[in-house]
């Protein structure tokens, strides 16, 4: 690391602590953006460096939010009774009970969809391009039609989580500074992952999978790997993401495939995938552009949104940083004779 | 990482520029307006019935302006909604009510559409200590968290369906028939609110003994429940119920006509709002409509007049609308009760607004407003109407009555 | 679920009742799956604005009827105007993304599937819109049975048209050219088939069949402008379990599919009807995966 790129890291660091200080008015904002971060990086993974679109990763968030409300309410009450009772027996949760809860529910959030990315790697795997894409899809619509048809988790009627117990604005700093150590982790991870053997295995995958098979290397456990590190990750930002709410249900908030689904490829694609800071301009473009036409341009919002994404794709395809590439390459260490 | 250095500084730049841009300065009050905050569907699955919210809630705001404002403590105040989309989404709903609150600063709210969305919207209010009024969510788990900042002007949803099987006891009594006989047929929509109108159904049904032979829940983007309607023709229940807001009701009539499936008693929520009456004419008629609220009730107050003046004025004001659908009239009637509260506390002051509301006792064309505990109104019934001759006539309770029901179901050859 | 089976098995003719619904939607799902095969044969661009094409054809149909014309009839016009739009996308955007990876053209149809939604929501409205075209009921087995004389009508449509496209294919020079092309690309333009006059055509015969589905969509069920992606998902679980190139596969899977959801809502409950899809999709998939591995092991 040189100096100039850690007094850049020191710098993101330092405004991100900063933030919910600064702007105390935005800070769950500011939370559900490093969420958006998370997301972009984690679907870089596979998607990006990898060379499979998964367009079904939502379902680890969904699975993270749900397998951590259960955990919570179940340390406290019997959770087929409390979602019987409309959703909620009482939100009010004492300090010890709260913090017990979350603790648990994070742990079981963060070791339960690696496990699932696991099996179902084992089942998915086999399918290639579009069929992948569609079959990831048919997976996550069908984990959300399921949950809304369980009635032990209240189905279509939703959890109402835990109250967080403490004055108003320790909630919110309490979850935008455990957003930020998600995000913060999950890149750091990435970073050391991607300077290991691991990023040149899953590049050749990307590449030509049956030739790096042919070199001995064992696609099938890479691509596992893979997935589950985005499980991981995916699944405490669930977590974190249904207690700031405060109100989950299946099919808008655990798993929205249509939108956070696909705004998670989206921004990846706009900031330039298969890079380490792509999918993190990307998150940070694609989130401010979209706060601020949610301000501006109210009922047209979506419109923006679809046109970003055509024009994105159909003509900018390789995003910010691979069109800074093409433009600057010295910026990125590359030497050019003329 | 040095290479990315430069890129990522110039990211940097951008983003403040857009943090800037996000956050328009705003206050409660500006000048001589005070200005509610809400965020309701404008687009999305309930941005029909957002649309119903919203325009009730302008009406209103207008009608109070035209007359003058509001007196708070000596000075007139004109009042303003401020809007967000919440797409209808409960996690967006929570986020938006962050921003009315902590970066618009405004103090004052009115609720969303539905009982997912106002779910999500309480707990934020009342950790922040601001008062909401909402019109919109009707689902019952919100008065049982002990709310301190939630007044709602509507019966709770458990009261939609269930008159409905108290009244198909009492004809199976007057018909010689034990209540107990009666089969039921029926199919919510698998949401909040729906499956919340199926919990009061299911209690009510208990009570007297009563069979539930299909009991279906419709996903959300329905649009065809002919699997359902075959089941309830093999099994021919006594009474239909479905509740699943404007496409379920469009989707039921339109199909129970085409598949030839009916029931002495037929009863759907948002009949009005579905406009059954003027899209399917014969296939609406004897179905039973919950509402909030009809144009025919005697209730009237000083601003709109009667019920009857409220419909025609608003009808008036909105050539879009045939009928005056309940969701309009209790945002018409949630402004009120604000309106009401700001002068009787005679003060801006959030604390002293919420116990002013929770000592509202008025009276308005929507009906009687008066809020118990935990923030429900208490002071209205449900009333059931039936579609006799293409309109709705008012039929159950028996107090505001109009006409007997007309029982066994009647469908007209059209 | 199980006194739902004993219906079926007590008093058959209900089962009757099931097959008809579901083959009459059925068959308004095999015109828009064998649009979204066509497509992805000849340009390999996977549409997933196949269902919202469908719903912007069934507001089309509501604008003419809102001026008299018959719902029937209005199916001519939208069908020439969804040609039309069809060419303006491909020459806008369409022509871009067929060079590109397969993922491109799922997410720039998505983006297009955005933007149309919520055009619709605009000029339209959100609410659910019906197409009215009179005609009434035709009942069977002492009215047990009953089906509205416009499914049947619009099952013949979706047969006749599905006919036509055969006969337009197989008979016709432009038919032939379109098959050339989707079969070798590079070979057909060397044989001087203008290969990208026959993309914009396919592109413009799907948004036009597209269209006609959805005046007919309006005219037996509901029209929303967010309900397009109920569509999309079916025709992409036709077209995956009966396999490209296969027109009497996309139809037989799409009749089975409408049955299959009729029988799913009956006995398990409306509730498992998206899911029985889904799952539905995930086995011929995973089956599809199978046989390719047996293929490969075979092979070595």
């Amino acid at each position: 690391m040189t100096a100039r790129s850690a007094v850049l890291h020191l710098a993101i660091l330092a405004a991100g602590i900063a933030a919910p200080f600064l702007f105390p008015a935005h800070t769950v904002q500011f939370a559900v953006f490093w969420v958006f971060v998370l997301f972009a990086l984690t679907w870089d993974t596979m998607g990006g460096h990898m060379g499979y679109n998964s367009l079904g990763n939502i379902l680890f968030f969904g699975l993270g939010m749900y397998v951590c409300a259960v955990v919570q309410i179940g340390t406290v009450y019997d959770v087929a009774e409390y979602t019987a009772a409309n959703g909620a027996i009482s939100v009010n949760f004492t300090h010890t009970q709260y913090f017990h809860g979350l603790a648990l529910g994070l742990v079981a959030a963060a070791l339960f969809p690696p496990v699932v990315a696991a099996v179902l790697s084992w089942i998915l795997f086999g399918l290639r391009g579009p069929y992948f894409a569609i079959g990831t899809l048919g997976v996550a619509i069908a984990a959300a039609e399921l949950t809304n048809a369980w009635d032990y988790v209240g189905g279509g009627q939703g959890i109402a989580m835990p109250v967080f117990p403490g004055p108003p604005g320790a909630r919110e700093r309490f979850f935008y500074a455990a957003c930020m150590i998600a995000a913060i982790a999950c890149y750091l991870f990435l970073r050391w992952l991607y300077a290991t053997r691991f990023r040149l295995a899953i590049n050749a995958i990307r590449d030509d999978e049956d030739k790096a098979e042919a070199l001995g290397l064992h696609t099938g456990r890479y691509k596992m790997v893979a997935w589950s590190v985005s499980a991981f990750f995916l699944g405490i930002a669930g977590a974190l993401f249904g207690n700031m709410t405060g109100f989950i249900e299946p099919l808008e908030t655990a798993y929205p495939t249509l939108t956070f689904g696909i705004f998670m490829v989206a921004m990846t694609l706009l900031g330039g995938k298969g890079t380490l800071w792509g999918p993190v301009i990307g998150a940070t473009l694609f989130y401010t552009l979209r706060e601020v036409t949610w301000t501006y341009l109210l009922g047209w919002q979506y419109i923006a949104l679809g046109l970003l994404i055509i024009v994105n794709v159909v003509y900018f395809q390789q995003g910010i940083l691979g069109w800074l590439r093409a433009r600057k390459p010295e910026w990125f260490g590359v030497k050019v004779r003329h | 990482m040095q290479p990315y250095v430069k890129v990522v500084s110039r990211t940097a730049c951008a983003i403040a520029v857009g943090a800037a841009l996000a956050a328009p300065a705003a206050a409660k009050v500006e000048g001589d307006k005070i200005i509610l905050g809400s965020a309701i569907s404008i687009t999305g699955k309930y941005s029909q019935e957002g649309k119903n919210a919203s325009d009730g809630y302008n009406f209103a705001v207008k009608k109070i302006n035209e007359n003058g404002g509001v007196k708070v403590g000596g000075k007139t105040y004109k009042l303003e909604v401020k809007y967000y989309d919440d797409e209808s989404t409960p996690a967006r709903t929570a986020q938006l009510l962050e921003r009315i609150i902590n970066q618009d600063g405004i103090k004052f709210v009115l609720g969303p559409y539905g009982s997912g969305p106002t779910k999500a919207a309480a707990p934020v209010t009342e950790k922040y200590k601001i008062p909401m009024v909402e019109a919109e969510g009707a689902s019952r788990s919100l008065f049982t968290q002990n709310y301190k900042y939630l007044f709602a002007v509507l019966s709770t949803s458990d009261y939609y369906l269930s008159p409905v099987i108290d009244l198909a006891a009492e004809l199976a009594k007057k018909h010689g028939k034990k209540p107990s006989s009666m089969k039921i047929g029926m199919a919510f929509e698998n949401d909040p609110f729906s499956l919340d109108v199926r919990q009061g159904v299911v209690t009510e049904a208990k009570k007297y003994g009563m069979k539930i032979v299909v009991d279906d829940k419709m996903p959300r983007d329905l649009s065809d429940i002919s699997a359902t309607l075959t089941k309830i023709k093999a099994l021919k229940p006594d009474v239909i119920l479905f509740s699943g807001h404007t496409k379920g009701a469009t989707t039921a009539t339109r199909q129970m006509k085409e598949m030839n499936v009916s029931a002495p008693i037929v009863a759907l929520t948002h009949c009005e709002s579905a406009d059954i009456t003027g899209k399917f004419n014969g296939a609406a008629e004897g179905i039973l409509c919950p509402t909030q609220w009809a144009e025919t009730l005697k209730y009237k107050d000083k601003l709109f007049g009667t019920a009857m003046d409220y419909n025609e004025a608003f009808l008036k004001a909105h050539s879009e609308y045939k009928e005056v659908p309940y969701q309009v009239a209790q945002g018409s009637a949630a402004v009120e009760v604000w309106a009401d509260a700001f002068k009787r506390a005679g003060s801006l002051d959030p604390q002293k607004l919420r116990d002013a509301l929770a000592k509202t006792n008025m009276e308005t064309f929507y009906g009687h407003v008066q809020f118990d505990k935990a923030g429900k109104n208490i002071g209205k019934p449900m009333v059931l109407r039936q579609v006799q001759n293409g309109k709705y006539v008012v039929v159950a309770p028996t107090k505001y009555a109009a006409e007997p029901v007309v029982y066994p179901r009647k469908e007209a050859n059209d | 679920m199980w006194d739902n089976v004993q219906i079926l098995t007590v008093a058959p003719v209900f089962n009757v009742q099931l097959w008809l619904n579901g083959l009459s939607v059925g068959a308004v799902f095999a015109l828009v799956a064998y649009g979204l095969a066509l497509v992805w044969g000849v340009t390999s661009i996977k549409n997933l604005a196949q269902g919202d094409l469908v719903m912007m054809g069934g507001y089309l149909g509501v604008a003419f009827a809102r001026h008299g014309v018959h719902p029937i009839v209005a199916i001519v016009p939208v069908a020439a105007i969804m040609f039309c739009f069809g060419w303006v996308l491909y020459r806008l955007m369409i022509r871009r993304v067929i060079q590109l990876d397969l993922f491109t053209s799922l997410l720039a149809t998505f983006g297009l599937a955005i933007t149309i939604q919520q055009a619709l929501n605009l000029a339209f409205g959100p609410e659910v819109v019906t197409l009215d075209a009179g005609f009434g009921q035709l009942e069977m087995f002492d009215a047990m049975v009953s089906i509205t004389w416009i499914r049947l009508i619009a099952f013949a449509i979706c047969l006749l048209l599905a006919g036509a496209m055969v006969l337009f294919l197989t008979k016709s020079r432009l038919g032939q050219a379109i098959r050339a092309t989707a079969q070798d690309p590079r070979a057909a333009r060397v044989l001087g088939i203008d290969t990208d006059l026959v993309y914009s055509l396919t592109f413009s015969i799907n948004a036009a069949i597209c269209g006609a589905a959805g005046v007919i969509v309006g005219m037996i069920w509901v029209l929303q402008p967010f309900y397009g992606i109920a569509y999309s998902v079916r025709a992409f679980v036709i077209v995956t379990a009966a396999g490209l190139g296969n027109l009497p596969g996309v139809i037989l899977a799409a009749l089975g599919l409408g049955v299959v959801e009729q029988y799913s809502g009956f006995v398990l409950g409306a509730q498992f009807q998206q899911a029985t899809i889904v799952g539905l999709l995930l086995l011929i998939l995973l089956w599809r995966q199978a046989l390719l591995r047996r293929h490969r092991l075979a092979l070595q």
